[in-house]
């Protein structure tokens, strides 16, 4: 008994009432952000232009699943978080580029490389310590490696994307050979076996397990208005004032693209225009504790929190061509294992 | 090693009837569906020539712990499910003891529980600021872990235990319906000749229930090579976690593909195991004089050591993360989510499994009816290869379907463009069907040895006196071998639907716009590190599962005539 006629007429059944129905006016999104984050400004931009936004939130694989798609992909825009990621989306051509007054107006050049693509937000990656048992409130990053950290440091996959866009950095910086040597006393100090979370390390510091440890910025900014017990992890820590030796803290983007095949283009980058308005930007970039691209905004949750931030010079591109040399670093020293 | 009332079906005679085109044609399209993904895997792994350049890198620094770490966990994970499945499903089915007839279906609940939920529940449970903690600071006056020591559940050991605790039911349930089955005759020849309990276990009991252990071991051994969100979150440095880290830091799909290749390896290696585990013998219990074992009553303190060693996987596998859930769902009142969307990714994820389900089981049917006939040799091997889908890291089988899926939804496009002037978009991932596809192929191994398993248990002499009889192929199908296992089948559907409300990599990247399930809402709050406040739809995912797992348990084969 193969598929019998019911099994197909369920199927059938099932097809159509999972089908979207496509509005005339619609934006189709990709996104690897979470839903949560991202719908309060999608409907504020519905409401305001009556433009409805259909979105998927993907998670390993949104690039593939673009391509695969093909010419008939209904992919309007890409929001990505890292860039790595969204360099790797450049680079597979699934983009076109993504233009207008506004992005010309409202982002720097050097937050959008040859128009490939739009910075939405920025968030720094910044050492956080014990409030009881650390005193200094300044760091270098090349500090972390001092003997003084041992058994007191803590982080997060080595190769999780937010720690290969900051060892990409140092080999930016200081050429892979330093950067080996960096990692492998990283590792030597650390507490416990890297992994978890960002908001572990907090959690870990609160419990005594270590004394500093690496996070995103946002983090801090979303423990701090927890109303459960990671409320305790946020008063357990201090930010500390983060930068390279040479100066400049470690910044990482949001992002978003415009993809190769988009069927509604002129939407797409009207949302785009939106979501870099001061409007979109407070909601958006407040509501995780992100730094604004619109510098017109000057007073978000970030900067209340944790004050402004100078990036580091070295251009994110080149941080994304690093990535893969520091993936491997990670794996040559044994980083997470 | 004959054991009486076993009949050895070995070396049975070669069966005469006409081969039923409906069938092969059945095994053929289940076949094709499992290849498709792996086919592309492997073309995606000889694409890029230049992606071999990783593998001296890779053999230098990642297989050789990642390999390690794998094998280690498959070792402990297996070994310890084993010991708990076999275990429990021993105790219910010989003794009798306080609790045992709602032990007997609560050991099945785990089951309903996603590994990657367990594991999120269990650091928060035994974290610093868990309760557990808390408490024992409160107790003590201890202020922080420099004044003590805890266990930390971030770890090899740690995945272990998580990952048995809610994987240990396919051994459980396995097992007990043959332990069930073994008839009372065995046991009390055995007694007769002056076997006690252990002996009855070792030498009778469990070599009967070799085959069935070997079933239930391999499903839980595929589980385990393929999970990814337990093992990540746990810090195990695995085979499927090192594919992961290939495709996504080094932007090497090919890469990726290659180690995933090497995977299937391992799998082929597990799955010719099981064959050589359960023998070439295969036993087939006459069913009339299969009177249910009379269980012997436990006295004190036997019985209380019954029940405690029954309720224990209960505790902690279920009712403990259950308690926790709900807990947090009520201190931050969670329920006022509770709105039409929830809903709605209820009603989606219900859909899309049970159509798999359906879809499954009527696959699963044809090929095991038609390996059974034995007539064309290839089949056999055909539908073992059903289970290297189970056995594929969720998001490669994705990725693998990706491809062939959207050729295919590209090419019907333009041709209705073409010839219609249809914008018919993409049919297959637009749909959801994608999905659907995906768990069919994800899930056809339960549906075929679920069928097999029930199918065994018919003496094929059966088969061979209907055929004498004069029934053909359609008719003995019909009036011989559905109703005789009617019950595995469905119980084969149910285990399918609770493992596609589970299901996460593949819904994630096939799912078409604006369509969310339960898992990937949870998902969702999990990803920006806030996992409890996706504890409502995490507990319907388990209410949702809860009810079939406790229908499997109830129903199991050895409940039926």
């Amino acid at each position: 008994m193969m598929i019998g006629k019911k099994q197909l007429s369920l199927l059938a059944l099932s097809a159509s009432l999972l089908a979207t129905p496509v509005l005339a006016q619609s934006v189709n999104l990709y996104t690897t952000r979470e839903p949560a984050l991202l719908n309060p400004v999608l409907e504020a931009f519905t409401k305001d232009t009556g433009v409805k936004v259909n979105a998927v939130f993907l998670k390993d694989g949104l690039q593939e699943r673009i391509r695969a798609e093909g010419a008939n992909s209904p992919a309007d825009l890409m929001l990505l978080v890292d860039v790595g990621e969204i360099d790797a989306a450049v680079q597979a051509g699934i983009t076109q580029p993504l233009k207008s007054e506004t992005i010309a107006k409202v982002v720097p050049a050097q937050l959008r490389p040859d128009d490939a693509w739009v910075t939405l937000t920025k968030r720094a990656r910044i050492v956080v310590a014990s409030k009881e048992r650390v005193a200094q409130d300044t760091i270098t990053y090349e500090e972390l490696a001092d003997p003084k950290w041992k058994g007191k440091f803590c982080i997060r996959a080595g190769q999780h994307p937010y720690n290969n866009a900051f060892f990409a950095a140092m080999i930016a910086h200081d050429g892979e050979a330093k950067t080996e040597t960096y990692l492998k006393a990283l590792r030597a100090n650390a507490a416990r076996k890297p992994g978890g979370g960002d908001r572990d390390v907090a959690r870990d510091i609160q419990s005594g397990l270590c004394d500093v440890a690496i996070i995103n910025t946002y983090y801090i900014g979303l423990m701090s208005q927890a109303k459960n017990e990671q409320k305790g992890w946020f008063d357990a820590i201090k930010p500390l004032k983060t930068t390279f030796a040479k100066g400049g803290t470690h910044v990482n983007v949001s992002a978003v693209a415009l993809a190769k095949n988009a069927p509604n283009k002129a939407d797409a980058v009207k949302l785009v225009d939106y979501m870099l308005g001061e409007k979109a930007q407070a909601l958006y970039a407040n509501g995780n504790f992100e730094y604004p691209v619109n510098a017109a905004v000057t007073d978000s949750a970030a900067v209340k929190l944790l004050g402004p931030v100078t990036p580091d010079t070295i251009s994110l591109s080149e941080i994304a061509r690093q990535r893969k040399p520091a993936a491997n670093l990670v794996d040559k020293v044994g980083f997470d294992s | 090693m004959s054991a009486a009332g076993a009949i050895d079906t070995s070396r049975r005679p070669p069966l005469a009837g006409r081969p039923s085109t409906r069938l092969a044609f059945a095994v053929l399209g289940g076949g094709a569906l499992v290849l498709l993904p792996l086919a592309a895997l492997v073309a995606t792994a000889l694409s890029a020539p230049e992606a071999a350049s990783i593998w001296p890198h890779l053999a230098a620094h990642v297989l050789p712990s990642a390999l390690a770490q794998t094998a280690l966990l498959l070792a402990g994970v297996g070994l310890l499910s084993a010991v708990i499945g076999v275990g429990t499903a021993w105790l219910v089915t010989q003794y009798d003891f306080p609790g045992r007839p709602s032990l007997e279906w609560l050991l099945a609940l785990p089951l309903a529980l996603p590994t990657y939920i367990t594991a999120y529940i269990y650091v928060e449970l035994l974290g610093f600021t868990g309760p557990l903690q808390t408490a024992l600071r409160a107790l003590t006056g201890w202020r922080s872990l420099r004044d003590y020591w805890f266990p930390d559940p971030r770890n090899i050991a740690g995945a272990v235990v998580i990952m048995a605790l809610v994987l240990y039911p396919y051994v459980y349930l396995s097992t007990r319906a043959l332990f069930g089955l073994q008839s009372a005759s065995i046991a009390e020849a055995a007694r007769t000749l002056g076997a006690g309990p252990r002996r009855l276990f070792w030498r009778i009991g469990l070599p009967l229930a070799r085959p069935a252990l070997a079933a239930g071991l391999v499903l839980v051994l595929l589980e385990t090579l393929n999970d990814i969100g337990a093992t990540e979150y746990l810090g195990v440095q695995s085979l499927t976690l090192s594919i992961y880290t290939t495709w996504l830091n080094r932007g090497s799909l090919a890469g990726a593909a290659q180690i995933a290749c090497v995977m299937l390896l391992v799998v082929f290696a597990l799955i010719v195991a099981e064959k050589r585990l359960r023998g070439q013998r295969r036993f087939a219990l006459p069913t009339r004089q299969a009177r249910p074992v009379a269980r012997r009553r436990l006295r004190a303190p036997a019985a209380a050591l019954a029940s405690l060693a029954c309720a224990l996987p209960v505790l902690l596998g279920a009712a403990i993360p259950l308690a926790y859930l709900c807990t947090e769902i009520l201190r931050r009142n969670l329920l006022a989510q509770f709105d039409l969307a929830l809903l709605r990714q209820l009603g989606h994820a219900v859909l899309l499994s049970g159509t798999a389900a359906l879809v499954v089981t009527a696959l699963g049917f044809a090929i095991a009816a038609a390996v059974r006939r034995g007539r064309e040799r290839w089949l056999a091997p055909l539908a073992r290869i059903a289970a290297l889908g189970y056995a594929v890291p969720g998001t490669v089988l994705a990725l693998g379907l990706l491809i062939p899926l959207a050729a295919i939804d590209n090419a019907l496009a333009d041709a209705a463009r073409h010839w219609f002037g249809l914008g018919t978009g993409l049919l297959l991932i637009g749909s959801g069907t994608a999905v659907v596809i995906a768990y069919v192929v994800r899930f056809l191994t339960i549906g075929i040895s679920g069928v097999e398993s029930g199918l065994s248990r018919v003496s094929p002499r059966i088969d061979d006196a209907a055929r004498a009889l004069g029934a053909r192929g359609p008719e003995i199908l019909r009036r011989l071998h559905w109703p005789l296992a009617r019950g595995a089948t469905a119980a084969a559907a149910l285990l399918v639907f609770v493992d596609g409300l589970k299901e996460l990599p593949a819904t994630l990247l096939l799912r078409p716009l604006n369509l969310e399930t339960l898992a990937t809402t949870v998902y969702g709050h999990a990803s920006r590190g806030a996992f409890e406040e996706g504890a409502l739809a995490a507990l319907l995912i388990i209410l949702a599962g809860l009810y079939p797992a406790m229908i499997l348990a109830r129903t199991g084969p050895d409940r039926r005539g």
